[in-house]
């Protein structure tokens, strides 16, 4: 039955009028019980019935605006994935049609593919750990009442507020090897020989007790400039759980003799766990698919050439929409299966804990 | 037992307890110089000469002597008299992002009530449909709607770029107000129903007003986020200069050969401030709109 009304409700072509004439009836709600049902059927708007009308009417223009917006521009491009579509031509194309599965082979025969998730996946994983842990430290940092502590919290999300543009270029300068703060004060005070072109090497030798290794030292910025831009936001989230974690759990263990690492990893740690695991999710979702910050940081030269980088290169510098749009279409997937892996092993997991 | 712990001079609880109040300032000045610096960093190079820069890439301040405006003034100035252009920059991401407000709260509003209010079939299920578009990466929305967009026509314009905003901006916005939504107590909606309120009315004159720090958050949160946005700017408006955002604007003026670095700081000044500006008016607001909820779990 609650099919039926669905459809109903849901394909029809003025949806937006209905609510009002529902919910005019929703006001004198007692005094004419089928009042508006001129049929015989017993009770055809009920309260619930008339509530669903409603929510179907009131959810439809948005969802019809993501539909414009989201769920068709993500179809076409399944479409486009497999059609041998280039810029140039596309404006007399047809939607279907020139279909091919050239567009997959190029993605994964071209050179530095999968080097280039790999990269991705190592960005991911390392701006995700470490927003969330500096965004952990901080809360635990700014949990307790200290003078100026809301100046400082404020300040705090001022990388995750400003744009990234201008962010992108103080961090550019500022690691320069011409003319970078990090570069003199690196020479001045810890003695370095070199400037060191952080944003711009490959990989760069460290030597450590006398062993030499190489660090990948591009990628390791550009995970840096992440963690410092998305910190406020793991923070933002963890300090709001940590205040309203019920003192007396503390107070008791405090009272037990459990030292601050013991407090934090048997009492708060398990408060945060279900946050933790939503921001991790979060943050790996929008890492993952980013694109602004090392197209402005390093273009995606020196060992930084993540996915998304590339797909904007397959767009703009050979105009081959067919190849761009396989390209993310491969990138979704990749990061669905990754999810589903982690909601298989963890989903089920977290929702005991919770 | 009691004999065994006064014989510890230095229980473990207490040493950490030490060490912890130690390392908790060490922390919040390591915090307030990360955050803080690059900020500082980028006024201090936009009032300095870029000799100044060069000559003592290290000093942190700057002299009164050289103290300049210079840079801003470049920046401002219309392109026809040699500057930049910055000004229409500002106006143009005014613009879109206002417009991005807008329409995102238009197309959200309704939804999020939605979602939160009433019981319909389908309900929970459109809630998570709205965060699952985050799971699509903008690059792949990016590419049709790239072709789309030079279809009809509408590459280049603002009001093109202010719809794919909406792309970004609509679930966020859904997650944020539904929230809200459903901390107002429904006793509150019924008894305007009572006094003869349509469900129209209800929302208008009731739920909305109520509503109002969180739509405000929300739409701040829209704003900035339209602001700040630099992947469709560069891929609609690249080949269109006069409708340019300051993002882009400022990105196009670092690939120019001849801009100073100082110059360059100038334009970051100018793109960070009114976003800056805005959070700051409203942190508390924003803060709260963003993690309501996030207590709860």
């Amino acid at each position: 039955m609650t099919h039926s009304t669905t459809r109903e409700t849901d394909g029809a072509p003025q949806p937006a009028g209905r609510p009002e004439a529902d919910a005019a009836g929703d006001g004198r709600d007692g005094g004419r019980p089928g009042g508006t049902a001129p049929r015989g059927r017993r009770g055809p708007l009920t309260a619930a019935r008339r509530e669903n009308r409603a929510g179907l009417a009131f959810v439809t223009p948005t969802l019809v605006v993501v539909g414009v917006v989201v769920v068709l521009p993500i179809l076409w491009t399944v479409l486009l994935a497999f059609q041998d579509a280039r810029l140039v031509d596309i404006q007399g194309m047809g939607l279907l049609g020139n279909w091919t599965l050239d567009n997959f082979g190029a993605v994964f025969g071209s050179p530095g593919f999968w080097s280039s998730l790999w990269t991705t996946l190592l960005y991911t994983v390392g701006a995700t750990a470490g927003s969330i842990l500096l965004g952990l430290i901080a809360a635990l940092a700014l949990r307790e009442p200290f003078r100026g502590r809301g100046l400082l919290r404020g300040s705090m999300l001022l990388p995750y507020v400003a744009p990234v543009v201008a962010v992108a270029f103080v961090w550019e300068i500022a690691l320069s090897p011409q003319f970078g703060v990090i570069n003199e004060w690196g020479a001045e005070l810890l003695g370095w020989d070199d400037p060191v072109a952080f944003l711009s090497t490959r990989s760069y030798e460290v030597a450590l007790f006398g062993l030499h290794f190489e660090i990948p030292l591009a990628l390791l910025t550009v995970v840096a400039f992440e963690t410092w831009r998305y910190f406020p936001f793991a923070f933002l989230f963890l300090l709001a759980r940590l205040q309203a974690v019920p003192d007396g759990l503390e107070e008791a263990a405090k009272v037990d003799g459990a030292a601050p690492t013991q407090r934090f990893r048997h009492v708060l740690l398990p408060q945060l766990m279900p946050v933790i695991a939503l921001l991790c999710v979060l943050r790996f979702i929008m890492t993952f698919n980013k694109f602004d910050d090392i197209y402005l940081l390093t273009g995606g030269g020196s060992g930084t050439d993540v996915v998304a980088v590339r797909v904007y290169e397959f767009l703009t510098a050979r105009f081959d929409v067919g190849a761009a749009a396989a390209q993310a279409l491969v990138l979704a997937v990749v990061l669905m299966v990754l999810l589903g892996l982690y909601f298989a092993f963890f989903g089920k997991k977290v929702q005991e804990e919770s | 037992m009691s004999d065994a712990r006064s014989q510890v001079p230095f229980s473990r609880a207490q040493f950490e307890e030490r060490l912890f109040g130690v390392l908790r300032w060490v922390v919040i000045a390591f915090l307030a110089v990360i955050t803080l610096a690059p900020f500082y960093y980028m006024v201090l190079l936009s009032v300095k000469p870029i000799d100044a820069l060069l000559l003592d890439p290290g000093r942190l301040w700057v002299s009164t002597k050289e103290f300049t405006l210079s840079t801003y003034e470049e920046v401002l100035k219309p392109t026809s008299e040699g500057g930049q252009g910055f000004l229409d920059m500002l106006y143009n991401s005014a613009l879109a992002s206002v417009g991005a407000v807008v329409l995102t709260m238009l197309a959200a509003i309704p939804g999020s009530y939605a979602v939160s209010r009433l019981r319909f079939f389908g309900g929970r299920h459109v809630s998570a449909l709205f965060l699952a578009v985050y799971l699509f990466p903008a690059t792949l929305l990016a590419v049709p709607l790239f072709v789309m967009f030079a279809r009809m026509g509408l590459q280049g314009s603002l009001v093109g770029l202010a719809i794919v905003y909406i792309a970004q901006t609509v679930p966020v916005s859904i997650y944020m107000m539904k929230n809200y939504f459903v901390t107002i107590p429904f006793s509150i909606e019924e008894s305007a129903a009572l006094d003869g309120c349509s469900r129209l009315q209800i929302i208008r004159k009731v739920v909305l007003p109520l509503a109002a720090p969180s739509l405000m958050a929300t739409g701040l949160y829209i704003f900035m986020i339209a602001w700040n946005e630099f992947l469709f700017a560069l891929l609609f408006l690249a080949a269109t200069p006069e409708s340019w955002t300051v993002s882009l604007g400022l990105q196009q003026l670092a690939n120019g050969v001849e801009v100073s670095k100082t110059v360059l700081m100038a334009g970051s000044v100018v793109l960070t401030i009114p976003v800056v500006v805005l959070f700051l008016a409203a942190e508390r607001l924003l803060t709260e709109g963003l993690t309501s909820g996030a207590d709860k779990s």
